[in-house]
């Protein structure tokens, strides 16, 4: 007897569900800092897998993920600060739906702009707009500048208080939020888009000739990235209370596309283990930072920049050794083992023949 | 009488099953060699594996005696080997002189000698001496092909191996560049020609090679291979 | 009105060291398919070494020698060292900012985070013609030197053997292979030369900004990339035309709107041109491919 159905989107809710509620079952072992901490990794888990399904399937690169994850948080906060008097639930989902329209909007938007064509213009355009969120946050009426803009504290609810503490609340919401955009994007994935963002990847010429259209299935892409990132830039804001242009700066960016690669491109188990190391290298380096005797200033220089510095070395060895990244690799040894076992041949002897471009 | 090229025991491919096998050949100095076969039997990838684009699996490929296990693409063009790809390996952002000229940066240090190669070629391809100045997606099919040739004199090879060089040509074209071909023959070049257009190039070769599925069928003279009927209704297609 | 003049004057200034830094991009997507995303970060590297070399020998000139020099040594060691791994574009993207992350976090560690000021060698104050300000004697230094140096590349390229291998290894690779051209060496010279043009053109821009620190290339990147989006990556003519256009129009919204509009205007710019002219407003004949 199976206890779950074998495939389709009803397996992934059943399997999303019971993931949603064992994580809840495991706040319970948490202290408030370590449930915080989670709800954390549960809001960079939305920005990393909607990153990882953006780079991966479809070949597009985004270096301005923590701006789309800015996006969501001011229509998260704008919304649920209009909201105040609302009841708790019903402002958090607004808040959220907030979040989805303002970073589907500028997804769709720098899409249109850069993602219908080759090439590293994609790129280029999130760069810019990364660059550019300090001045948007200050130019535009209602962002607040760099104060940026503030959000109502969620509560716990009146039946769960006595028993759960505020961040408990808060990881459980987080956690629900990150399991809808994973099981969204793993239905995408594994379904037609999926085979869709594949092909136009691996060969858009083709794809066309197939009755793919390229441009809307990348731009697609960009767009269910950027959403995603929003969900997580307004789980970011429900946590903390507010958004600040400060918070979503390039070198944020940059360490969501390291959590990817050392994950492994196209993965959602790699996002998540991105998710963790985005969360817990920036804090051990500073934790260890903090015990190191060194002088105050150098302390100082040390605290932004090991963490950074660290993973871009992790990122740079990483894409020259192993473009296949933690998960991918783990995987591909366990093949290689499997195959080995089973036909005491080693697979990786294949010749190889140097490519050429253009 | 040392071959200018010697071909012995290749086998390659990309990546998965070979493509050839086991293939063996000599071009002597001043011979032309015609490799002939049909469509996807090897001639483009035999080419490219005796100019090192693609990485030997087994055997040896010889220089005027030397062998070039280990040389790179760019030292085999200096020691005097010649190709000329298919599809005419003109770079068409290049003038005609320029084009010429980056033929012959290798061979000739000296701007002086480098120019009297270059003015070799325009004497033989007039046509190409009234279009200097054009750029190489301005010329006509003939007059690329005829550039890529020439490109590859002014280095004055030991060796020329030439892919197709009568692919969408005009007839009078085609013997235009066959009959230039002899003459450079005659003056000590050894060319091996791969061409799907096989009476054209049987009848200017001294020998012929038939490849099939990757593998050396016939080697003979030119003349007795353009008279077999049977290895003609077999895989020459004539 | 005078203010207008004056705007345009600095902005021409300013422009011409754009599309200088515009040029360096360029030139490595024409030799390697790969739009540099450490480009900017190279070049605070170099101009660290060129501000080091100015207060040891007291010489602007020396600096700036020593800065150009090292931007090249630079760009050649990120193109043997790393960029040989880069398989596919993306590939590329993602090393170089792995690299911007490692230069930029090892200058923090051992420069810090404060802005080092850098004066200009000749006076940065403007002349004024019948009581209007109209650009400096820096202005015309940074115009002639970058016009000077964007004349001699062209020189090099159309004129010389270096030049037509460095094209020929450019447009088609495989075909100056096999006409004994080294392919890879090219490369290499191209990353060179192309990361000594952006330490310059970082190097002409620091006396006009806050001063050096270790994200001072940030918007100037940002600037160069719609510089060469608007020219068309693959020509040097247009990061020209493109350069000044956007120095232009740069220094009107900074002048007219204040200096914290300008990133949201590159941002429209950027937008508008990939919208409606995707290929680039001044190229116009390629289109784009990866």
């Amino acid at each position: 007897m199976r206890l779950l159905p074998t495939a389709g989107p009803a397996r992934v809710l059943v399997v999303a569900l019971l993931g949603t509620l064992g994580v809840i079952a495991g706040t319970f072992a948490l202290d408030p800092y370590r449930n915080y901490q989670l709800a954390l990794v549960a809001a960079y888990l939305c920005a990393t897998a909607g990153l990882t399904v953006l780079v991966g399937l479809s070949g597009q690169l985004s270096l301005g993920h923590s701006a789309l994850m800015a996006a969501g948080g001011y229509g998260y906060a704008l919304t649920a600060s209009a909201l105040a008097d609302a009841p708790g639930v019903a402002r958090v989902l607004a808040g959220l739906v907030g979040a989805v329209m303002v970073s589907g909007a500028v997804g769709l938007l720098l899409g249109l702009a850069g993602a219908r064509l080759h090439g590293p213009y994609l790129a280029g355009l999130t760069l810019t707009l990364v660059v550019a969120l300090p001045a948007v946050a200050s130019t535009v009426p209602g962002l607040g500048g760099d104060q940026g803009v503030r959000a109502p504290l969620e509560r716990v609810p009146d039946a769960l208080d006595r028993v759960i503490a505020l961040e408990q609340w808060h990881a459980w919401v987080a956690t629900a939020v990150a399991a809808a955009v994973l099981g969204t994007l793993h239905v995408l994935a594994r379904g037609r888009t999926g085979l869709r963002m594949r092909a136009v990847r691996d060969d858009a010429t083709a794809a066309a000739l197939a009755g793919i259209a390229p441009d809307r299935t990348k731009v697609l892409a960009f767009v269910v990235a950027s959403t995603a990132a929003g969900l997580g830039g307004a789980v970011l804001v429900l946590v903390t209370q507010s958004v600040t242009p400060g918070g979503y700066g390039l070198a944020t960016s940059l360490l969501l596309l390291v959590a990817v690669v050392v994950g492994g491109l196209g993965s959602l188990a790699g996002a998540a283990v991105g998710a963790v190391l985005v969360v817990l290298l920036p804090w051990l380096v500073a934790t260890l930072v903090d015990a190191l005797p060194v002088p105050d200033e150098l302390a100082q220089r040390l605290d932004g920049n090991l963490a950074l510095l660290v993973f871009g070395l992790a990122l740079v060895v990483l894409m020259a050794a192993a473009p296949a990244g933690v998960v991918g690799t783990w995987r591909a040894a366990r093949a290689r083992r499997t195959a080995r076992r089973t036909a005491g041949t080693d697979p990786s002897t294949s010749a190889h023949h140097e490519g050429s471009h253009r | 009488m040392t071959p200018a090229l010697t071909v012995r025991g290749l086998t390659t491919g990309y990546g998965g099953a070979p493509v050839l096998h086991d293939v063996t050949l000599e071009v002597e100095p001043g011979a032309l060699v015609a490799l002939v076969g049909a469509n996807g039997a090897g001639k483009s990838t035999l080419l490219r594996a005796v100019s090192g684009l693609l990485p030997l699996a087994a055997g040896t490929v010889a220089l005027a005696g030397d062998d070039l296990h280990g040389v790179g693409v760019e030292d085999r063009a200096r020691r005097g080997l010649a190709h000329v790809p298919e599809g005419r390996g003109v770079v068409v952002e290049l003038t005609v002189d320029e084009n010429l000229h980056l033929g012959g940066l290798a061979a000739h240090r000296s701007a002086s000698a480098r120019r009297a190669a270059v003015d070799e070629v325009y004497a033989l391809f007039p046509s190409l001496d009234r279009r200097r100045a054009a750029l190489g997606h301005q010329l006509s099919g003939g007059e690329r092909q005829m550039l890529a040739i020439g490109r590859a004199l002014v280095a004055r090879p030991r060796v020329l191996l030439l892919d197709e060089p009568s692919l969408g040509l005009a007839p009078q074209v085609v013997a235009q560049i066959m009959a230039l071909l002899r003459t450079r023959c005659d003056d000590g070049l050894a060319v091996l020609l791969a061409e799907q257009n096989v009476a054209a190039a049987l009848s200017v070769a001294d020998g012929g090679v038939v490849l099939d599925l990757g593998r050396v069928v016939a080697a003979r003279p030119a003349r007795d291979l353009a008279h077999d009927e049977a290895l003609r209704h077999a895989y020459l297609g004539f | 009105m005078d203010r207008f003049v004056f705007l345009v004057g600095g902005g021409v200034a300013r422009g011409t060291v754009l599309a200088l830094f515009a040029l360096s991009l360029v030139l490595i997507w024409r030799a390697a398919r790969i739009v540099n995303f450490a480009a900017g970060a190279m070049a605070v590297v170099a101009a660290y070494v060129a501000v080091g070399v100015a207060q040891a020998t007291g010489g602007w000139w020396w600096g700036a020698l020593a800065g150009v020099v090292a931007g090249g040594l630079l760009g050649a060691a990120v193109e043997r060292g790393l960029m040989r791994y880069a398989t596919t574009p993306l590939g590329g993207v993602i090393l170089a900012i792995g690299l911007v992350m490692v230069l930029q976090s090892a200058l923090g560690i051992v420069a810090g985070p404060q802005h080092v000021p850098v004066a200009p060698p000749v006076s940065d104050q403007p002349w004024s013609l019948g009581g209007v300000p109209v650009g400096s004697p820096y202005d015309v230094l940074v115009v002639a030197v970058a016009l000077g140096l964007m004349l001699g590349l062209r020189l090099l390229f159309t004129r010389t053997t270096l030049g037509l291998r460095l094209r020929a290894s450019a447009f088609a690779p495989e075909v100056s292979r096999l006409l004994g051209v080294r392919v890879a060496r090219m490369r290499t010279v191209a990353w060179a030369l192309a990361s000594a043009v952006a330490a310059l053109a970082a190097l002409l821009l620091l006396p006009t900004e806050l001063g050096l620190n270790p994200h001072a290339t940030d918007v100037l990147f940002v600037l160069a990339f719609t510089v060469a989006v608007v020219g068309g990556l693959d020509s040097p003519g247009g990061a020209l035309v493109g350069g000044i256009g956007v120095g232009v129009l740069m220094s009107l919204v900074t002048g007219y709107l204040g200096a914290g509009v300008t990133p949201i205007a590159v941002l429209a710019l950027l937008v508008v041109v990939l919208l409606v002219r995707p290929q680039g407003l001044v190229a116009g004949v390629e289109a784009r491919r990866a």
